[in-house]
C-alpha cells in the first residue's frame, strides 16, 4: 500500500472509516472541518454523514445513533463543545452502546479562534476519557482506538487534536480494510432515560470507572516513559513533538513522559515516571492539566519532585508552543547556556490583517448600513463569521463580537440601557441557523425594538463552504426543503422582513433606512452569494483621465483590489469579481465596468 | 532532512505549492511532513507552509535557523521569515510586493526595494523572480507559486528536480488546470535560467 501525504483532519476522517464508524456529523469550525468532510468524501456509500444545524443537535444526534449501537462520530472546534455541553454532561451519566467518538479541535495560539480554552478541562469536568494525538500519523490510529475503548467502558470517548496535528499533513501508509459493524438496533431500556436515581447510581459507575481507566491506560500503547535520569520531562500533544525535537537539537535526553490520554491519568506509569525524578518540566499547550495531575500525584504519593510548568511560570500560559519555546525552557531546566540569536533584527514590516476578500458581498452590506445611519446613533453588534472581518478600518461596522448567535442577543441588551440608540445586530446565514433563532424569538417575546441584519450568503464561508439548512443541499449528496430565513422570520412574528441585494447599494441603503424607522424587531436579508461559490463578473477598471485620486473608493470600502498607483486608483484586475460597489460609490464615474 | 519554507498572503497557493513538494519527494520515496495555515489568516493575512522531508523530523513546524529554502510569494513575507532560513541557505523571492489594504489607506505602501536590499545583504543565495512579468505570460496571476516552484527546482535549491515537480504536477493536478500550470512551472524556470533573474 502506497503512502500518502494527509492532514491530520483526513488522517481522524479516514481513521473512523477504517474503524466501521457508520454515523459522523458535527459543525464546522476550524481547525476541525475537514475531518468530516473526509468520510462524506471518502464515504463506501453505507456511512450516514451530516451537517449538523449546531454542535448540540449534532452530539445528541451522535447519541442516538451510538444507542442504535451503530459506531458513531460527532465533531467540532472547542468553542463548539460549549454548546454541545448540556447533552454532554448528561451523556456521561448515560453513555452509549455503540462506539461514540467526540472530536473536538483546541485552537492554542489562537490562530482561528474566540478562546484559548483546554477541552481536556471538558474531559476532567465530564469525567469523560480523552485521547490527544501527537501527530496526524498517531491521530488515525487513534481514533481507532478511541472507538474501541468507548465499547470497552460504554461510554463516550473524547479525541482531542490541536491546530498543528489537524492541519498538519504526513506520509501515511493507508490500509483500505475497513471494521464491520451491524448495528444492533435500540434496545428499550429504562438506561436510556435521564432520572435523578439513574444518575446517582451512575455517578457510582462512573467515579468506580475513573481508576480503572487509569489503570488501562497506564499501558497504552501510545503513553511512554523513556530514559533516565534524575530530571525528567513530561509532555503532551504535539509539545511533546516540540521537547523530541529540541532534545535531539541538544543532543540530550533525560527522562520523558510522553502522555497520550491526559485523564483519566495514567497514575501507575505516571509514578513509575517520576520514581528517582528530583525535578520534572512540564511542556504542554493551553492548560496546566498534566502539571496538576503530576503534582497531585506528588503531594498523594509523599513525591519530593518538583514540577515546573506553567504554574510556576518556568512556562508560557497563553499561545502556542514551538520547538523554539521548548528548546529555551528545556535548556533553562537543565541549566545548559541559551542559545544565542545570530539573527539581525528585521525593519519594520507591513501588518495585514485578514481582510474581506475583493467582491465579498459582506462589505456592501456593511457599506449600505454604514450609508443609512450616517449621523444617527446607531450600534452594531456583529457575530462569528467571515463578516466579523466587518470591524476592519475603513468599514469598522462590529462594535460587539462575543459567541456565535450572540450578536442578535447582545443588541437587546444594549438596547434596554441606550434606548435612544438604533441597535443592529448582523448575523451570517449559517449562524442563524445554529443559534440565531431563539434570540429572535426572544427579542419579539419581549418587544425589543432590534434591526436584524441577515448576511445570506448561501453557504458557510469561513470555514471552507459547508451547506446549511438555507442551502437545501446535504452532505449525503441530496438535495433537501431549503429552510427559509424570511419565512422563519414571519413565522416567528417579525412584523417587516426585507430582502435586498447589497451590491445594489440604492436599493440596500433604502431598505435598511426603511427597515430602521420601524417600531418592534425589524429585518433585512441582503441575499448575494459568496464569491468563492459563484463566477466572477465581468472585471472593473479605472478610467486614469477621470480618476481624481480623490480615494473615496478606497477609503469608504477597503477592498484589497484596490492599489493606490501615482495618485490615481488601479484595480488588480486578478483580484476584482466585478461587485460593481466601487463604482457605485465613485463620485467621478471613474470606474466601469469590463476591463478593457 | 531538508526544510523547506513558502511564505506569502492569504490567497496566493502557498498550501498548494507545499503539497506539491511533499508529493514529489514522496514519490521519491521520501516521507514528508506539512503544516499550513487555514482559516481566518487566509483572507489576506501572512500565511506560512512549512515542509519538511526526511524521517527525522519530530515536529510539524520548522524551528528557526534551519530551513534550507524559504520560498518568498512577496519581499516583506520573505523577509518576515528570514529567522528560519539556516546560515548558508536559499531564498527564492518574487519581487512583486502584495500591500497590505493598510498601506492603501494610510497612503504609505512598504518599501519593496528595500526589503529586497535587506535580503541582498543577507542572504548568499538569493534568487529573485519577477513574479509579475512571469504570471503576465502565463496569462493568469493564479500561478504564481507554480512558477515559484519552477524557478527554485531549476536554481537547485529544492530537494528535488524540475522534472520531479513537473510529474507530481501531471500527476495531482486536475486536467483543467494541467496546461497553464505546467507553463507556469516552464516560465518560472525560464527566469532563473533565461537572464531574468536579478
Amino acid at each position: 500500500m502506497a503512502k500518502q501525504l494527509v492532514m491530520g483532519n483526513e488522517a481522524i476522517g479516514l481513521g473512523a472509516l477504517r474503524a466501521g464508524v457508520g454515523f459522523v456529523c458535527g459543525y464546522p469550525g476550524t481547525p476541525s472541518t475537514e475531518i468530516l468532510e473526509t468520510v462524506a468524501k471518502h464515504n463506501p456509500g453505507d456511512v450516514y454523514v451530516e451537517w449538523s444545524v449546531n454542535e448540540k443537535a449534532a452530539m445528541e444526534a451522535a447519541a442516538g445513533a451510538a444507542y442504535a449501537g451503530a459506531r458513531a462520530m460527532v465533531t467540532m472546534k472547542q468553542v463548539g463543545l460549549n454548546v454541545a455541553s448540556d447533552p454532554l454532561m448528561s451523556l456521561a451519566y448515560i453513555g452509549v452502546k455503540g462506539g461514540m467518538v467526540i472530536v473536538v479541535a483546541d485552537d492554542p495560539g489562537p490562530i482561528s479562534s474566540q478562546t484559548e480554552q483546554d477541552t481536556r478541562h471538558f474531559a476532567r469536568f465530564s469525567k469523560l476519557p480523552v485521547f490527544d494525538p501527537v501527530s496526524p500519523e498517531e491521530a488515525f490510529e487513534m481514533i481507532g482506538d478511541a472507538f474501541d475503548y468507548s465499547e470497552k467502558y460504554q461510554t463516550p470517548v473524547l479525541l482531542r487534536p490541536t491546530t498543528r496535528v489537524c492541519h498538519g499533513c504526513a506520509s501515511i501508509e493507508m490500509d483500505q480494510s475497513r471494521k464491520k459493524i451491524t448495528p444492533e438496533g435500540f434496545l428499550k431500556d429504562s438506561k436510556w432515560v435521564i432520572f435523578p436515581r439513574l444518575t446517582y447510581q451512575n455517578h457510582k459507575k462512573v467515579e468506580a470507572r475513573q481508576p480503572v481507566l487509569g489503570e488501562d491506560f497506564s499501558s497504552y500503547r501510545f503513553n511512554e516513559v523513556t530514559g533516565g535520569g534524575k530530571k525528567g520531562i513530561a509532555a503532551g500533544g504535539v509539545s511533546a513533538a516540540y521537547a523530541k525535537e529540541a532534545l535531539a537539537q541538544m543532543g540530550e535526553c533525560p527522562k520523558f513522559f510522553k502522555v497520550a490520554t491526559p485523564h483519566p491519568f495514567p497514575e501507575r506509569l505516571a509514578l513509575s515516571f517520576l520514581e528517582g525524578l528530583d525535578e520534572v518540566l512540564v511542556l504542554e499547550e493551553l492548560d496546566p492539566v498534566i502539571e496538576r495531575e503530576l503534582v497531585y500525584l506528588c503531594g498523594k504519593h509523599h513525591l519530593p519532585v518538583k514540577i515546573m510548568g506553567k504554574l510556576t511560570g518556568h512556562t508560557q500560559n497563553a499561545g502556542e508552543n514551538s520547538t523554539e519555546s521548548a528548546n529555551a525552557a528545556i535548556r533553562s531546566f537543565l541549566g545548559l547556556l541559551q542559545e544565542e540569536s545570530k539573527q539581525a533584527p528585521l525593519p519594520s514590516l507591513p501588518v495585514r490583517p485578514p481582510v474581506l476578500c475583493a467582491g465579498c458581498p459582506h462589505r456592501a452590506s456593511f457599506y449600505a448600513v454604514k450609508a443609512a445611519m450616517k449621523g444617527k446613533k446607531a450600534v452594531f453588534s456583529g457575530d462569528i463569521g467571515c463578516y466579523t472581518l466587518g470591524n476592519a478600518s475603513p468599514l469598522d461596522m462590529v462594535d460587539t463580537c462575543l459567541c456565535m448567535g450572540a450578536g442578535v442577543t447582545v443588541a437587546q441588551g444594549l438596547h434596554r440601557i441606550e434606548p435612544d440608540a438604533v441597535n443592529f445586530a448582523f448575523i451570517g446565514d449559517s449562524t442563524f441557523f445554529h443559534t440565531g433563532i431563539p434570540g429572535v424569538i426572544n427579542a419579539v417575546y419581549n418587544e425589543t425594538d432590534i434591526v436584524l441584519i441577515v448576511l445570506d450568503n448561501a453557504t458557510t464561508a469561513m470555514t471552507g463552504h459547508q451547506p446549511h439548512p438555507g442551502t437545501g443541499k446535504t452532505m449525503m449528496g441530496e438535495i433537501s426543503q431549503k429552510v427559509d430565513i424570511a419565512g422563519v422570520l414571519g413565522a416567528i412574528g417579525v412584523g417587516h422582513v426585507a430582502k435586498a441585494d447589497p451590491l445594489d447599494l440604492k436599493a440596500a441603503v433604502a431598505a435598511v433606512k426603511e427597515a430602521a424607522a420601524v417600531k418592534g424587531v425589524s429585518a433585512v436579508i441582503f441575499e448575494s452569494p459568496c464569491i468563492a461559490v459563484t463566477k466572477p463578473g465581468p472585471t472593473y477598471a479605472v478610467d486614469a483621465e477621470k480618476c481624481t485620486g480623490c480615494k473615496r473608493c478606497i477609503r469608504e470600502l477597503g477592498c484589497p483590489a484596490m492599489v493606490l498607483e501615482n495618485n490615481k486608483v488601479k484595480i488588480e484586475p486578478s483580484m476584482c469579481y466585478g461587485c460593481s460597489v466601487c463604482a457605485q460609490v465613485c463620485p467621478f464615474g471613474a470606474i466601469g465596468g469590463e476591463a478593457k | 532532512m531538508k526544510n523547506c519554507m513558502l511564505a506569502g498572503v492569504g490567497g496566493q497557493g502557498t498550501v498548494l505549492a507545499s503539497k506539491i513538494i511533499a508529493q514529489a519527494a514522496m514519490k521519491e520515496g521520501l516521507s514528508a511532513h506539512t503544516a499550513e495555515t487555514i482559516g481566518m489568516a487566509q483572507r489576506g493575512g501572512c500565511v506560512v507552509s512549512h515542509v519538511r522531508i526526511g524521517e527525522d523530523a519530530f515536529s510539524p513546524l520548522i524551528p528557526k535557523g534551519t530551513a534550507d529554502v524559504v520560498i518568498g510569494f512577496e519581499p516583506a513575507e520573505a523577509v518576515r521569515c528570514l529567522p528560519y532560513l539556516k546560515e548558508g541557505g536559499a531564498m527564492v523571492v518574487s519581487t512583486k510586493a502584495v500591500q497590505p489594504v493598510t498601506a492603501s489607506l494610510s497612503g504609505c505602501s512598504y518599501d519593496a526595494q528595500g526589503m529586497l536590499a535587506f535580503l541582498k545583504e543577507r542572504v548568499n543565495r538569493l534568487i529573485l523572480v519577477d513574479g509579475e512579468e512571469v504570471c503576465r505570460q502565463c496569462g493568469s496571476a493564479k500561478v504564481l507559486n507554480v512558477a515559484l516552484l519552477g524557478a527554485a527546482a531549476k536554481a537547485g535549491v529544492l530537494p528535488m528536480t524540475l522534472k520531479q515537480i513537473e510529474d507530481t504536477i501531471r500527476e495531482k493536478l486536475p486536467e483543467r488546470f494541467l496546461s497553464m500550470n505546467l507553463k507556469a512551472l516552464a516560465a518560472g524556470a525560464e527566469a532563473v535560467t533565461g537572464g531574468k533573474m536579478q
